[in-house]
């Protein structure tokens, strides 16, 4: 199997245009932005580029010691850490359900739990607002109903959080969802007949066949859905703008505010790029952790 | 250099922009909140009078207006002319994105700069370019129920911090749990009291933050008081359920705010409270205080390549009449004292029980250091004064740690400042 030269031409020709696309829509950015994040591009810059500043690594230390930096960074965690295990719990209980021979009426289920993943997050948003409105929401009118004293959701620095993980986890778990279903569709019904000839119960057929069996599809729902909740942006954007008292301001809200707000646009680079290592970060350490358990198992 | 480059694209664009002549010349017009709204109204009249421009008013909320302009500017999209904070001309001005109006004003001798308030006049010539003209002023000052003071036998309204903080005791004597209402999260409040200090508050020409100077700390030091001694509650506004409702139940009697106010207690409060409330200048150390001087302006943009028409436009926005019917659609107080003084339902604005208060206060304004950090300064100017609130700082960490941030920020204009004087 030797590939003459024209060959090789050939495929560089037809690997082309994509290489272009990705070059010029990716890789020139990304360039971009990392020159950006070792100078002090700011209004100033923006004027005339002669007001531009070499800061080396300044930008970096500066973002490290800023107290705001890491409360972002604190709350973008609370985020994640509750965030995602929620959400892949809603998906995969969802998936379970919808694949259970219990459930009629499946077609209309699937595309009603799917729902929420199409919509725009805006529109939503802003029925979540009315929804828990602290005097005229439906959530405090339920509680107070049963006797519960009504919870300002948005606008007390305890509750805004939860309140964003819970509209983030119903926003998005339709799409996990969906991929789940796809991963236990894919799981031998023999095991589980084996199973239950075996005397396992329930709990140890969906322990030790469908988990295990969809193992893979988890750590990939996983890495995808922690790198997407660490870019949180649009839902505390939307619904708190940062507040209160900078309790919803994540990383990304915090480079979006130094960027576009102050136009700090160098800082705000560096910004980009500590997320950037903190997302691969926690993603290596997912797969390392996989294939821990995976050796342990083994 | 790429100054040198826009400002020749720009010259190009104007002529590329007037060679086609047939038809109507579109002006696009950048207004926020409700001056968008009703500008149209306004417009009808600039239109018949001028049947050969069109204004498109393109509304912007007053949340992402900063954002849009800057990004307008960076995406050479600016429009023909538009309202602009006064608080962000600095920042434009950096950018040499707005035109100088001098000599657009030297031909226009109907727009009288001595007919406005001083204090808004100066705000709108930021390095002494003048880049824009005053739309609407703004300031703060107190909204009073004078009904509660007569009944706790506060012999007249405040005019100085001594009597002021003594009506706020007797207030409190008589049962009134916090007489004062200063939410944390609003940076005017202190703002006012810090201008009402003899000293600036940036020293050396805004090239450093002046906040431990004993000038600032005196007005630091009145706002903290305040919460210490009890007389206003540690809230933010937004943890305030409805403010109307608590000033109609007498849950506090004084209350820092600006003119948009005036509209809404009218509407809000219960018909039999009228009378019970008023406006009233803001109290000084030694006498009637100076407050802050904000509003917005009209701009033109330096690549508009229809400045003629623009600054038709504004001509036409800055009369004496049209200024009074644009407030009275918003409620915004006009910023040339002619209008003051014209007609208005058998009386004058000037003249009018709650604007009055406003009139007087509006020629004791102080405008404020005009550097393009401004915003953020101020951010972090409430932030610290919250945490002295909160008793998380003593005043003097807070001040010194306010100023070390204040100098971080304008260390790049410090650069800036000496690389000009150098060259």
């Amino acid at each position: 199997m030797k590939h003459t030269r024209r060959e090789s031409l050939a495929a560089w020709a037809f690997a082309a245009p994509a290489l272009v696309v990705i070059a010029l829509f990716f890789a020139v950015p990304v360039f971009a932005g990392l020159a950006l994040s070792l100078t002090d591009f700011d209004i100033y810059a923006l004027a005339s580029l002669s007001n531009l500043r070499w800061q080396g690594l300044d930008n970096y230390l500066h973002v490290l010691s800023l107290p705001l930096f890491w409360k972002a960074l604190g709350n973008t965690l609370y985020f994640v850490v509750l965030g995602v295990p929620l959400s892949i719990g809603v998906s995969l209980a969802a998936a379970v359900l919808l694949q259970s021979k219990l459930v009629r009426f499946k077609p209309l289920l699937r595309t009603a739990l799917f729902a929420p993943v199409v919509t725009t997050l805006v529109a939503v948003a802003v029925i979540w607002r009315y929804l828990f409105h602290v005097k005229y929401g439906l959530v405090n009118h339920t509680l107070q109903s049963l006797g519960i004293d009504p919870i300002d959701w948005l606008g007390d620095p305890h509750w805004s959080m939860p309140t964003i993980i819970l509209f983030a986890a119903w926003k998005n778990f339709g799409g996990n969802m969906i991929i789940f279903i796809a991963a236990l569709q894919a799981v031998p019904q023999d095991l589980y007949e084996a199973a239950r000839l075996d005397g396992a119960r329930p709990w140890a057929q969906f322990r030790h066949i469908t988990l295990a069996n969809i193992a893979p599809t988890l750590l990939m729902v996983s890495i995808l859905t922690t790198a997407g909740y660490f870019q949180l942006f649009a839902e505390p954007y939307v619904m708190t703008q940062g507040g209160p008292l900078q309790s919803t301001v994540s990383v990304l809200y915090l480079m979006y505010e130094e960027g576009f707000k102050w136009w700090n646009l160098g800082l705000a680079s560096a910004v980009a790029f500590v997320l950037f290592v903190i997302i691969v970060g926690v993603s290596k350490g997912l797969i390392a952790l996989q294939r821990r358990l995976n050796g342990g198992e083994a | 250099m790429s100054l040198q480059r826009r400002a020749f694209l720009g010259a190009s664009m104007a002529l590329a922009g007037c060679a086609p002549a047939a038809g109507p010349t579109t002006l696009r017009f950048w207004a926020m909140g409700r001056e968008a709204e009703v500008a149209a109204q306004l417009i009808a009249g600039f239109e018949r009078e001028h049947p050969g421009i069109r204004v498109k008013v393109e509304q912007l909320p007053w949340t992402a207006a900063h954002e849009k302009l800057l990004t307008a500017f960076a995406g050479d999209a600016t429009p023909d002319l538009a309202q602009v904070g006064n608080t962000w001309l600095p920042e434009m001005q950096a950018l040499g994105a707005l035109e100088p109006l001098e000599p657009w004003l030297a031909a226009s001798p109907e727009v009288q700069p001595a007919d406005y308030f001083d204090g808004i006049w100066a705000t709108n010539a930021p390095a002494g370019r003048r880049v824009g003209l005053p739309w609407y002023v703004d300031t703060r000052l107190l909204f009073v129920r004078q009904d509660l003071l007569a009944a706790a036998g506060v012999p007249r309204m405040p005019v100085n911090w001594a009597e002021w903080t003594a009506a706020m005791a007797r207030l409190r004597e008589r049962g009134m749990a916090t007489p004062l209402l200063l939410p944390t999260n609003e940076f005017e409040p202190l703002l006012a009291l810090a201008l009402q200090q003899p000293g600036e508050v940036l020293r050396d020409g805004g090239r450093y933050g002046n906040f431990a100077s004993a000038d600032f700390r005196r007005a630091l030091g009145f706002y903290a008081e305040r919460f210490r001694v009890g007389d206003a509650p540690g809230l933010s506004n937004n943890q305030i359920a409805n403010l109307w409702l608590e000033f109609g139940r007498g849950s506090f009697a004084f209350y820092i705010s600006g003119p948009w106010n005036i509209g809404e207690f009218k509407r809000r409060l219960p018909p039999e409270l009228g009378q019970a409330w008023t406006t009233a200048e803001l109290p000084g150390p030694r006498g009637p205080g100076e407050s802050i001087a904000g509003g917005a302006s009209l701009a033109m943009f330096k690549r508009s390549a229809h400045k003629r028409e623009a600054w038709a436009l504004i001509r036409y926005l800055s009369r004496p009449e049209v200024q009074l019917a644009f407030y009275r659609l918003t409620g915004d107080l006009p910023p040339r004292r002619t209008a003051w003084a014209l007609p208005l339902e058998g009386a004058t604005l000037a003249a009018d029980r709650h604007a009055a208060a406003f009139r007087r206060q509006l020629e004791r304004v102080r405008p404020t250091p005009a550097v393009p950090e401004w915003e953020r300064i101020m951010q972090e100017m409430q932030l610290a004064a919250a945490r002295v609130v909160g008793g998380r700082e003593t005043e003097d960490t807070a001040v010194r740690q306010l100023d070390a941030r204040v100098d971080g920020i304008l260390e790049k204009r410090r650069w800036m400042l000496d690389r000009q004087g150098g060259a």
